[in-house]
């Protein structure tokens, strides 16, 4: 089914550009053009097929629902919910206030918030056309996993505490009311008139939003795949090095990319024969653990909350590179 | 005159709302105070977790993206 875009590339750059198969140049165009086509088709289609899927799910559901639900389960449903609402960075902090509003606690909260960026639509679409299966539900699973060990951390070391004091009055209020059910806005049935409305918006949005991101991300991908010398990655990175891994994760915090960027960049590593794991670590670091969002969350969270956040997830990311690395699939 | 509150962190879209209600209420010649509500507290009060989201003399009439020029005609006009 993909096959398409890899003869139009050809087409395009041995043929009318008329570059030689062998020169740097032409593989790392090659791969340029396959891969900004193929994930730019599958966009525009996808993203509108699950947005007419999604149209019923909207933010302020899913916080009536996870504030009703049990604690347990809701270290999962805030992890799950993540990673299927769409959500931009910039809405984080009302998100967070609405959540913690609501009474519920901190920790599923922040579930919810790590496994956002991680994990979106956009992303597992790349990563099943760029990397397969198996690989897609590998990164689910972990995405997931970090959000979810992550909150739960949060909660037992009563990580409350260190919210800013308004939020932390939020929370508290929240908890102590019971939420009886305001939502004046009764979710209706919607008519396929308006699904196709919302998936129409929707599709704009999000592509108006991560086609940079795939230019960005392609290119660098298709520059390491052309011009760093073959085998290099593999005969200094290769064997998964245990320091490679922490090393990696710290690469990836001054460095800023969402998952759509970043996925391009994932398949020409791998290709370039860095293990597994490496990747893995690099990768999320770079999506999850950013300076603009850090900044961003200090308005409801102390330092000390912040630094704490940002350990587990390097922490998080490091123990994840390395059991696949030394874990053979 | 009205009290129109445009609540968001001032991303893009948020500047862009003010934009068509400012445009709006010219053409109309509607006079309006707008008010960009910034602060994460004060945006709390209203409830919203989508923004922008847009506030018309104390009620909350829009939320989670840029409005069109002729649903805010329709807020100015009410």
């Amino acid at each position: 089914m993909f096959a398409i875009f890899t003869h139009f590339a050809s087409w395009l750059v041995y043929d009318v550009l008329a570059l030689s198969p062998d020169t740097k140049l032409a593989d790392a165009l090659h791969f340029f053009v396959e891969d900004t086509t193929k994930i730019f088709a599958l966009l525009l289609v996808m993203i509108y097929f699950i947005a007419l899927i999604r149209a019923s799910l909207d933010i302020e559901r899913v916080r009536d629902y996870l504030a009703r639900k049990n604690r347990f389960l809701g270290y999962f449903l805030g992890a799950f919910f993540g990673a299927i609402t769409p959500f931009c960075s910039c809405s984080s902090i009302p998100v967070f206030l609405g959540f913690t509003s609501a009474g519920i606690p901190l920790g599923i909260t922040m579930a919810f918030l790590i496994t956002s960026p991680l994990i979106n639509e956009v992303a597992v679409l790349l990563l099943i056309g760029l990397l397969g299966w198996e690989f897609t539900l590998l990164y689910i699973a972990i995405g997931m996993s970090v959000g979810i060990l992550g909150g739960l951390f949060l909660d037992a070391i009563g990580a409350e505490r260190w919210l800013q004091s308004f939020a932390a009055d939020a929370l508290k209020h929240g908890q102590a009311t019971q939420q009886n059910d305001d939502n004046e806005d009764v979710a209706q049935a919607l008519t396929m008139a308006q699904r196709h409305a919302f998936a129409k918006e929707e599709t704009k949005d999000i592509f108006g939003r991560v086609w940079k991101w795939v230019i960005i991300g392609v290119g660098l991908g298709a520059a390491l795949h052309g011009f760093v010398p073959d085998g290099w990655i593999e005969a200094h990175l290769g064997d998964g090095q245990w320091w490679s891994v922490p090393a990696a994760v710290l690469l990836g915090i001054p460095l800023y990319s969402n998952a759509t960027g970043v996925i391009p960049v994932m398949e020409s590593l791998l290709v370039n024969g860095l293990p597994v794991g490496t990747t893995l670590a690099f990768c999320m670091s770079t999506v999850a653990a950013s300076f603009p969002e850090f900044i961003l969350l200090k308005q409801v969270m102390q330092w000390k909350l912040l630094a704490i956040l940002f350990v587990v997830l390097l922490f998080a990311f490091t123990l994840v590179g390395w059991f696949f690395n030394f874990i053979p699939l | 005159m009205k009290v129109v509150k445009v609540l968001g962190s001032g991303c893009k879209n948020c500047i862009a709302t003010e934009q068509v209600i400012k445009e709006v209420a010219e053409k109309n010649g509607i006079e309006v105070n707008i008010e960009k509500v910034t602060a994460p507290q004060d945006i709390m009060q209203y409830r919203v977790m989508k923004t922008p989201a847009v506030v018309i003399d104390e009620t909350l009439v829009h939320k989670g993206s840029v409005p069109d020029a002729a649903t805010v005609t329709t807020w100015l006009t009410a």
